[in-house]
């Protein structure tokens, strides 16, 4: 006998009914939620958003509360901070989960982390932490482990049950960027750990504390732990306030709404944002096949110069981008084709991934919907295992993470750009970002003894890319946290004692250029002073290669290189009251090499694996700019005569690269320009192309060559084998691309 | 969504709205008929009859040519199927020696050759510089974008793709 059909509606309800019953184990909760998923395609098996459509306002009411807790939560937390990382730049973030750790909501700031805690919490269910250690009120768990849920080491995430009645009604989690995190070199970024036992401390998804207190013990470990205790402690505590915050929030609100609205709220709420997130690609995406390659590089100054104490190599990691949208709104996201994971700091974890991939799906097409996991549910991807992009190798090491998902998701960028466009939404169209490298690390000691690290994380302001519309955006962009600060320099020199500035300013004739040029490079000098001594490294993707490229025509920003002067006068100069330099400008001119004197070097490679500093020697750092839109000699001239006037390019460039020709009314003091001779300009630059550009099948046929005769340096010749080998599919395109032979391999 | 009226996207397609105004269309919901208007603004200004179906990028365009769907630039150049890469169509240069690098970047701020080299992809009727790809050399040749255009009229527009 045929059995009978329970309606939709009431199947619904007795699902969400039976994983808030008590019976059921935290983990069963997760497969269950999964299995829902799985079976319906909607997130709990939730079809119809029924308290939405019953009472919207409420339901905005409730959310609106639940995001106020959050950002204040964040805006409370960061004031018991005393790092300038989290106190000023705002480098941390709370959010908002289900009790099976998917995410409701969240604060601003460093957004990238909501889903790698997410990924964090469902280890501990996973991994039945509800038998041992136990869940229970009053519970802390700390987590820095990348391989579980976090970009790197210097990510530290606290989660705090939240129980109603004792019931587990979700979690309260917040984290923060740390200057150090104890590795095998100063430095919350450190370029060289080849495992993750050089990672440095690593808290494996803990429990930290009982009854709303952090242990002793463990309090005790991590002051011992790191380099920089007091901050860590504070940060903390920072961590710790802001989930209590929420929590006290949280049950005030179910108060007044009842659990079971809140429960099934929490769960429509992330439905909801699948959905919204499915709409956003049919409304502003055009379907079929999207590719944007990068290959991130890593040349270190060290192996140039055949001074590296353990054996490195250079790098040159594929990062290849395809996106495939359907018609359904299904967004499909895969490196396939990217390297192998390597014994170097440059892997990402999955886990980072995902949360790269979130953050900037949030920022780009879903920012308008609950920006939740409805989200990353409404995602799918593919990361190859053993990849870069998601190791197999258990002793893998994530602590510098960051320039290879980076260099990764600039593709994502331009691929989710070009459906803009072509569906006309012209006004959401960005190049890219300017990657968010480069950061001065290290730590040394004063004269008196006192240790001070070197974290700035001024590179929380570089550049985002040129739109179809419009310039750029100078110094105002970090891709894991929309709110983008340099922080001031007063404020950094308060935490990095003996390394102060000699300036810091934009550097001229290296945006990206385009019909709507990219974002301005910008750059400090610093000099060693009052230092007993003093380890520094800097790490750029950038240096022998642009990172990423321009979107339609638009061209990459300039490239970083690095310049030191070691035993500089400065201190004779600066006695002297003669003029100092406050930046290098043009570094075939160097403006360091001009006021001072003493052992200048530069180099175009954009890695080191550190080195030591005295007193009185200069470091000079580039911070990313970003790349251009469009053909540059289309340019509106007006547009250039500000570039002039904002000395963000130099007549010189302006008409080299735009065919601009200008000169400089000193007696009104403003920039002229001469139409007829730039429209002559322009076309002489066109004329040029036309003398020298070859037909494609030349093209083709001299590149085949180079594959061919494998005539490459070894980071590519190990980059293209590494692909191979990964993947059947990048090997079968690339030999088919070329026409050679089956057995072909580098 | 009130629909913008046609001024405003032309103005918009142009660059030619002021911040204030640019800042209210990114801010507010999407006007459901911009790709129709954006199409019909676009057709109007095109020196050839074809239908455009889609503009794929700056420049250039899917359009219907005969029983053909082709890739076609605005100054009329054809690069052919638009299933194909319109790249293996276009003019190349590639800037693969520092010299080169430095018609358009200071010394010390541009790729190593060794690294990688600057492809230039450059439409073969007027010139007009299409793309800009920066690669290690021997990397393919990227197909940016290869749309779905039956899925996209039939299932999102829901109109027959002539």
């Amino acid at each position: 006998m045929q059995k009978a059909r329970i309606p939709k509606k009431v199947r619904e309800k007795k699902q969400l009914a039976a994983v808030d019953k008590p019976k059921m184990t935290l983990r069963e909760k997760v497969n269950y939620s999964e299995d829902l998923f799985k079976k319906s395609g909607h997130y709990h098996g939730i079809h119809r958003l029924e308290l939405r459509d019953k009472d919207p306002l409420r339901f905005e009411r409730v959310f609106g509360k639940l995001r106020g807790a959050l950002v204040g939560a964040r805006e409370a937390a960061l004031h018991i901070s005393a790092s300038p990382i989290v106190r000023n730049i705002g480098e941390l973030c709370f959010a908002l989960y289900t009790p099976e750790g998917d995410s409701i909501t969240l604060s601003t700031g460093i957004i990238v982390h909501v889903h790698t805690i997410s990924e964090f919490i469902k280890y501990m269910i996973r991994n039945n932490y509800e038998d041992d250690p136990g869940i229970k009120h009053g519970d802390i768990f700390c987590n820095n482990d990348a391989a579980i849920g976090g970009v790197h080491t210097s990510d530290i995430s606290t989660a705090v049950p939240i129980f109603y009645k004792e019931q587990l009604v979700g979690w309260a989690s917040g984290v923060t960027h740390e200057p150090d995190c104890g590795s095998s070199m100063p430095g919350h970024s450190p370029t060289q750990p080849q495992s993750r036992f050089e990672d440095g401390y690593i808290i494996v998804a803990d429990k930290i504390g009982e009854n709303d207190k952090i242990f002793k013990t463990y309090r005790l470990r991590s002051s011992k732990s790191t380099r920089t205790p007091m901050y860590w402690d504070l940060d903390e505590k920072a961590r710790l306030a802001g989930c209590h915050k929420i929590r006290e929030a949280v049950i005030k609100i179910i108060e007044e709404e009842g659990s079971e609205y809140y429960l099934r709220f929490i769960r429509e709420i992330i439905e909801e944002g699948r959905q919204i997130a499915l709409a956003r690609v049919k409304e502003r995406l055009v379907p079929g096949r999207y590719r944007a390659p990068s290959a991130m590089p890593i040349a270190f100054v060290e192996v140039a110069e055949g001074r590296t104490e353990r054996p490195r190599q250079d790098i040159l990691a594929n990062a290849p981008v395809e996106v495939i949208v359907r018609p359904d709104g299904e967004l499909f996201f895969s490196t396939d084709g990217a390297s192998r994971s390597q014994p170097f700091p440059f892997n990402c974890s999955e886990t980072a991934m995902q949360g790269g991939l979130w953050v900037l799906l949030s920022q780009l097409l879903f920012y308008d919907g609950r920006v939740n996991d409805g989200s990353y549910l409404a995602v799918k991807s593919y990361f190859p295992p053993g990849s870069v992009f998601n190791p197999t190798d258990p002793f893998a090491s994530y602590s510098c993470a960051w320039p290879s998902l980076l260099a990764c998701f600039t593709g994502l960028v331009r691929c989710l750009s070009r459906g803009f466009y072509s569906r006309g939404y012209r006004e959401e169209v960005v190049s890219s970002y300017g990657e968010t490298t480069d950061s001065t690390q290290g730590g040394g000691y004063l004269e008196d003894g006192t240790y001070f690290p070197l974290a700035t994380f001024d590179i929380s302001a570089v550049g985002m890319g040129a739109g179809a519309l419009r310039d750029g955006l100078d110094y105002g962009y970090a891709m894991w946290n929309p709110e983008s600060d340099m922080g001031d320099i007063e404020v950094w020199e308060s935490l990095e004692l003996g390394f102060p500035w000699l300036g810091r300013r934009v550097k001229k004739d290296t945006a990206g250029f385009g019909k709507y040029r990219g974002a301005t490079d910008w750059e400090n000098l610093r000099v060693a002073h009052g230092v007993k001594s003093l380890f520094a490294y800097m790490v750029r993707g950038g240096g022998v290669s642009f990172v990423c490229t321009g979107l339609m025509g638009g061209y990459p920003n300039a490239t970083s290189y690095r310049s030191a002067m070691a035993r500089s006068n400065l201190a004779e100069v600066t006695q002297a009251k003669r003029p100092y330099p406050t930046g290098e400008g043009d570094p075939n001119d160097s403006e360091v090499k001009r006021f001072l004197q003493g052992d200048y070097t530069i180099h175009k490679r954009g890695a080191t694996l550190g080195g030591n500093l005295s007193n009185g020697d200069i470091l000079h750092g580039n911070m990313n700019g970003s790349c251009g839109f469009g053909d540059p000699l289309s340019r509106d001239i007006e547009l250039v005569k500000k570039d002039l006037e904002d000395e963000i390019y130099t007549a010189g460039l302006v008409k080299r690269v735009y065919g601009v020709v200008a000169s400089y009314d000193s007696k009104n003091q403003k920039w002229v320009i001469d139409e007829g001779a730039t429209r002559k300009e322009r076309q002489k630059i066109r004329d040029l192309r036309k003398s020298r550009a070859i037909d494609f099948k030349e093209f083709l046929e001299s590149e085949r060559q180079i594959v061919f005769e494998k005539n490459l340096i070894e980071p590519i010749k190990n980059m293209y084998r590494e692909s191979m080998e990964l993947s059947p599919k990048w090997a079968e395109e690339f030999k088919e691309y070329y026409g050679l032979p089956e057995d072909f391999q580098f | 969504m009130t629909p913008y009226d046609k001024k405003t996207i032309a103005d918009l397609i142009d660059g030619k709205l002021e911040w204030s105004a640019l800042k209210r269309i990114i801010s507010d919901h999407k006007d459901a008929d911009r790709f129709e208007k954006v199409l019909a603004i676009l057709q109007e200004r095109v020196p050839w009859k074809e239908q455009i179906l889609l503009p794929l990028a700056e420049h250039l365009y899917v359009v219907q040519k005969g029983r053909e769907r082709i890739v076609k630039a605005e100054c009329g150049y054809e690069f052919g199927d638009y299933r194909q890469n319109w790249k293996h169509k276009s003019k190349v240069f590639v800037r693969n020696t520092p010299e080169l690098l430095q018609e358009m970047y200071r010394n010390w701020e541009h790729s190593d050759p060794q690294w990688q080299e600057m492809r230039e992809f450059y439409c073969p009727g007027c010139y007009t510089l299409l793309d800009v790809e920066v690669l290690p050399p021997g990397y393919p040749v990227t197909f940016d974008f290869l749309p779905d255009l039956e899925g996209f009229y039939k299932e999102i527009l829901k109109k027959p793709l002539r």
